[in-house]
């Protein structure tokens, strides 16, 4: 336990060492709050509630969280820290979890620092705060989905620009899946019930189910599954390179 | 305390290291050399549990690297080749996260981390950040993090590269210092290195080791090994040189014109069998009233015997 702490430490460290950091938070900041007002339309809607805001969140995600995990194996394997790494007494899997705890607390960092908007919300009306405490959570874990999948797109490469595109592609068809106009177009191929199973597997369909404010099971442990399954097929893709 | 048992890896087709074997005792220093793409680092980064070995394996201090490989972690201290340490820390910040996860904590972790910046001298540099120190400051900053537990094995690729002629000394000296209590396994393509600082050496060439033995055995296959070299203000007469050749067990004389007016005139008597003949030559001179200004025997020569083993010449 000591080690992952150690490890997610330096992780961090790392992050805000670096320019990464405060270009990260402000451009997640400029563009949570941009698409909000811009493109949701947050004033004409005239209801005191953050659909608007979470609504592009699937969006943002798709390159905002590669940008954040595209680095955590490429760069160690590019730099040479990763036969440091993995000659210290550290267990496979507890690199791989640190890792990706600490990419996800820094998103969390993130998505707190726009409590401004909640704020605001509480100030001009109303708001129903348990379906926005929801929709934050619901957030997080997509995040976390995005996260893993971004990890073992990291494992395969020591080039960070082949993670990011590669994540952004896996992730997108993530979202796609439950896209509205997507399900509709697989409707006239397949019938409902695939369409429907297929939609299942989508973030934006779990991440819209919690922002209702209805935190179901289901979307729990399809978030946490991902993020599970993520990060054994990372720590195997890791494993496998050794002893290739 | 290392022991390596037909120790082997493919890349593919390309055999990269092909069933080696050797051990090594606590308080020796093995010197492992060959050309570049030898297979040295495979067999280092095998050895470290950074790579699974196609087939073989080794035990260090007991523990196997396959089955054990945590506790070898943990007994080994590991130097990968040009030292690759995390850039945007300070070298404090990375030995104390080094000792962190090495699994001190607290007094023993200060006292530790202090101990082996004073050890490697990094004491000016404690608080600049790496990526901003030389290639030496970052070479003793790997030499550090290898050090921090005190192992009893240490595995060193390249231990002195890119350090200059000081600090090569200096770390030779380490070395050694260390050498009474560990077991010390280092690769180098310096040959002079190799002679100051090992016991011993193990040459591979093509995966393969090609000798293992002391660098005075190693230098006992040159082909110059125990051959008197005499240095004279006169060059021989023909009948001294025949005398010379009748000698038993003399193989054959050779004299050289010096290069320059000033220089001595060399004669080099070359052996049958590689034995000593330094004290018949010297009889022999006397017998036939020759001024010397040098006499002595060759050791050999530690380039050539490395090019005859790896070109196989």
């Amino acid at each position: 336990m000591t080690q992952i702490t150690t490890l997610i430490k330096r992780e961090l460290m790392s992050y805000f060492y670096s320019p990464v950091a405060y270009v990260f938070i402000i451009i997640f900041m400029l563009s949570t709050v941009g698409t909000t007002f811009f493109l949701g339309n947050f004033f004409n809607a005239n209801q005191a509630s953050l659909e608007a805001f979470f609504l592009f969140h699937p969006w943002l995600y798709l390159f905002l969280i590669p940008a954040i995990g595209m680095g955590l194996w490429a760069e160690e394997r590019n730099t040479g820290t990763i036969e440091l790494l993995f000659t210290l007494p550290i267990s496979m899997m507890q690199a791989v979890i640190s890792k990706f705890l600490a990419g996800w607390i820094f998103i969390g960092i993130a998505l707190l620092l726009t409590f401004p908007i909640i704020i605001t919300v509480n100030y001009l009306g109303e708001p129903d705060n348990g379906v926005i405490i929801a929709s934050y959570l619901g957030s997080f874990l997509m995040a976390g989905s995005y996260l893993a999948i971004t990890c073992v797109t990291s494992s395969l490469t020591r080039n960070q620009v082949i993670s990011f595109i590669l994540s952004v592609i896996v992730c997108f068809c993530m979202v796609l899946l439950g896209w509205g106009v997507f399900t509709n177009i697989m409707n006239k191929f397949l019938p409902t019930w695939l369409s429907e199973t297929i939609s299942t597997f989508s973030f934006s369909t779990h991440f819209n189910s919690i922002s209702r404010g209805i935190i179901d099971s289901r979307d729990l442990v399809f978030f946490l599954s991902i993020i599970g399954g993520g990060l054994i097929i990372n720590a195997l893709i890791l494993e496998t390179k050794k002893a290739a | 305390m290392i022991e390596v048992d037909r120790l082997s890896k493919k890349y593919g087709s390309l055999v990269a290291v092909d069933n080696i074997s050797f051990q090594v005792n606590k308080g020796e220093i093995l010197g492992f050399l060959g050309p570049n793409g030898a297979g040295k680092s495979t067999t280092m980064k095998m050895l470290s549990c950074f790579i699974t070995p196609t087939s073989g394996t080794a035990r260090i201090g007991g523990k196997d690297i396959l089955t054990e490989s945590m506790a070898v972690r943990e007994i080994l201290g590991y130097l990968p080749e040009s030292a690759p340490s995390y850039k945007s820390m300070t070298v404090l910040e990375f030995l104390v996260f080094i000792a962190e996860t090495r699994g001190f904590s607290g007094q023993e972790k200060s006292n530790r981390v202090e101990r082996i910046i004073e050890l490697t001298t990094l004491n000016s540099a404690r608080f600049q950040t790496i990526d901003t120190l030389s290639k030496g400051f970052r070479q003793r900053v790997g030499f550090a993090q290898a050090l921090i537990h005190d192992p009893p094995v240490l595995i060193l690729d390249e231990p002195t590269d890119g350090l200059d002629p000081n600090q090569k000394q200096e770390v030779r000296a380490l070395i050694r210092k260390m050498a009474e209590e560990k077991a010390i396994i280092l690769s180098t393509h310096i040959l002079e290195e190799m002679e100051a600082v090992c016991t011993r050496a193990v040459i591979i060439n093509h995966g393969r080791i090609v000798a293992d033995g002391s660098p005075q055995t190693l230098l006992s296959h040159s082909k110059m090994f125990n051959t008197v070299t005499v240095k004279l203000t006169d060059n021989l007469e023909a009948t001294t040189i025949e005398s010379l050749r009748k000698l038993d067990g003399i193989n054959d004389v050779k004299t050289f014109a010096p290069p320059r007016p000033e220089d001595p005139f060399t004669v080099q008597i070359f052996p049958n069998r590689k034995q000593d003949i330094l004290g018949q030559v010297k009889d022999c001179l006397k017998t036939n009233n020759i001024e010397i200004s040098e006499i002595y025997r060759e050791k050999g020569f530690m380039d050539e015997v490395f090019r005859n083993l790896t070109l196989g010449g």
